[in-house]
């Protein structure tokens, strides 16, 4: 399957999944899937039949409300079956709200506290350089988690400690529950911060598989620095009524508005 | 004389013994190496510590990845920001995926000291023995501490070990052997149990060394193991003798003395006195000083005896 098509199964099972549901974030989920698909599908050093492998690149969603896509990912990259993606945020289900390392295979970092995993990122990193390992740690840090205290001095400590084996990619889709990021609480000028922070930036849109993939391969040529990949995203992204909209933060869409979304996914296959 | 040695030296010493043997033990510090103790270890082995600078929820964020990586993360700073500043990320990136962390915190209590109530902590047994997943563990002197520690890294998930600033005697033999989820008795009695924890165990044998003069026979409990605790040797005491006083250089809100009366009041009835900080803030001044000044001293030990009796 190329890219394009793996991305759009992973959104219809991101509407189908929070439709199940009935609760969950679509909006951050669907401004993530192109990211997490090139990660899934073309970067990232895997075996999913061996989940635990010790020289897996790893993959921490410190936005953990973006467990939509992780999941809708993680199922299409067959770490466990799409039909375990029905019972989402349920009672006795794998697929808890917020990802969970013990339940669900392929979660490498339990997140959903805001801000958490790039610490734990830079940890995994950290233990990768002790060990001489080769493997890679990539983690997924929102706009509106920027506003963390947590994210400036775990941005610092990967700097300080040359972590040029971790990868962060900005989901930076400009909006945040209570609206915009620039109206709650302004993160910019963010890239003139990381830079100022020690880390090596790249800006992409973050809904072209070239360039997230060329700036997956500048990051690894980048030595001595952590890389920042600020992604330009549309949050909400593919479904024309939920994107741009705040609203869609954390919403599940009724039967009639997945049918709309899932017929829009239809037809985007076929451009 | 008695040998005086403060715990978190004792930790900074076993830290470098087992990071010899062990080469997954990593060491993490919030720029307090120094007090700390870990600077002993950050010294034998500088490419297996990692300071995160004055950032404690850092700190702890940083050693749940290290763990899971593979990692034996050991994360120190003082008790009032190691569980107060991090609580959330101990609970949730640590003890909720039940990883392999020890949090070693020095600087618990009033014997802080001079520095004052701000750097006192009084409430993290209390903080951390709410969590999930998590063992506490409180050592009485620099012997139990070394063997907490051997304890911690032999159980494979989160451990708090709280540790003091000042020096305080040995009370144990080298050949002691501490076990998670077991208390100690100390000295024999049926008239009434003193359970202790920390610097207030010495204080416990020094009270029923007292009551002995007057006749009382206490029994003395040391209680490092605070989760789980030993329950056991909480009924017993219950059971045998004519009531159960609680020392701690803690709050009675949620240590030591809640732990024991929860387990006496669902399994044997019995009169518990709590003696700890009495729902307040410390302040500056010599720590053995406070420790008298806050009631946490020989005689009211034996004061609090003789009420049950």
């Amino acid at each position: 399957m190329e890219l394009q098509q793996v991305a759009n199964e992973i959104r219809k099972s991101i509407i189908r999944m929070l439709e199940k549901s009935k609760s969950g974030h679509p909006g951050g989920s669907l401004s993530a899937v192109e990211i997490m698909t090139a990660l899934y599908f073309k970067e990232m050093n895997i075996d999913p039949s061996n989940p635990k492998w010790e020289e897996r690149d790893r993959f921490v969603l410190s936005k953990g409300h973006g467990t939509p896509v992780l999941y809708g990912t993680l199922a299409e990259r067959g770490f466990f079956p799409k039909k375990e993606l029905d019972s989402f945020r349920k009672i006795d289900s794998m697929l808890q709200g917020h990802p969970d390392m013990k339940y669900t295979p392929g979660v490498d970092m339990t997140t959903g506290s805001l801000g958490q995993g790039l610490a734990a990122a830079n940890g995994m990193a950290l233990a990768g350089k002790l060990d001489n390992k080769e493997y890679r740690v990539y983690a997924m840090i929102g706009d509106g988690e920027s506003q963390e205290g947590i994210i400036w001095e775990a941005l610092m400590l990967s700097a300080h400690y040359k972590l040029d084996n971790l990868t962060v990619f900005l989901d930076y889709n400009g909006l945040q529950i209570d609206g915009k990021v620039k109206d709650v609480m302004n993160i910019e000028p963010i890239d003139e911060k990381y830079r100022s922070f020690g880390w090596h930036i790249i800006k992409i849109d973050g809904h072209s598989f070239e360039e997230i993939s060329k700036a997956i391969e500048e990051a690894k040529k980048t030595k001595g620095k952590p890389t920042m990949i600020i992604a330009n995203t549309v949050k909400g992204k593919g479904i024309s009524y939920m994107e741009n909209q705040a609203g869609w933060h954390g919403k599940a869409p009724s039967p009639e508005e997945a049918k709309i979304a899932l017929e829009e996914l239809e037809v985007g296959k076929n451009d | 004389m008695t040998k005086m040695i403060a715990t978190r030296n004792a930790y900074g010493d076993t830290l470098k013994e087992l990071g010899e043997i062990n080469k997954d033990i990593v060491v993490l510090d919030a720029d307090l190496s120094g007090s700390t103790k870990t600077s002993v270890f950050a010294k034998a082995f500088p490419e297996r510590f990692i300071n995160v600078g004055i950032a404690e929820q850092n700190l702890m964020g940083t050693a749940a990845g290290l763990a899971a990586a593979g990692k034996i993360p050991f994360a120190s700073s003082f008790a009032m920001f190691a569980t107060g500043r991090a609580f959330e990320i101990i609970r949730n990136s640590i003890c909720y995926p039940k990883l392999n962390v020890k949090i070693a915190a020095t600087h618990a209590g009033l014997t802080v000291g001079e520095d004052g109530a701000t750097h006192q902590a009084l409430e993290d047994i209390s903080i951390m023995r709410s969590l999930p997943n998590i063992i506490v563990l409180s050592p009485a002197d620099a012997v139990e501490t070394r063997q907490c520690i051997m304890k911690a890294v032999e159980h494979n998930g989160p451990v708090y070990i709280r540790l003091g600033r000042a020096k305080v005697p040995v009370i144990f033999d080298h050949d002691y052997e501490f076990e998670i989820g077991k208390g100690v008795e100390l000295r024999a009695g049926t008239d009434i149990a003193i359970i202790g924890t920390g610097v207030m165990v010495e204080r416990a044998i020094l009270a029923s060394e007292k009551l002995a003069e007057e006749g009382i026979a206490a029994r003395v409990i040391n209680m490092a193991s605070i989760k789980p605790i030993d329950k056991d040797i909480i009924i017993k005491a219950a059971k045998e003798t004519k009531g159960i006083i609680t020392v701690e250089e803690h709050s009675i809100i949620g240590g030591l003395g809640s732990a024991v009366a929860e387990v006496v009041s669902e399994s044997h009835p019995a009169k518990v006195l709590r003696i700890g900080t009495m729902d307040t803030f410390g302040e500056s001044g010599d720590g053995f000083q406070l420790l008298e000044k806050y009631g946490l001293s020989v005689d009211n030990i034996v004061k609090k005896a003789k009420e049950i009796l």
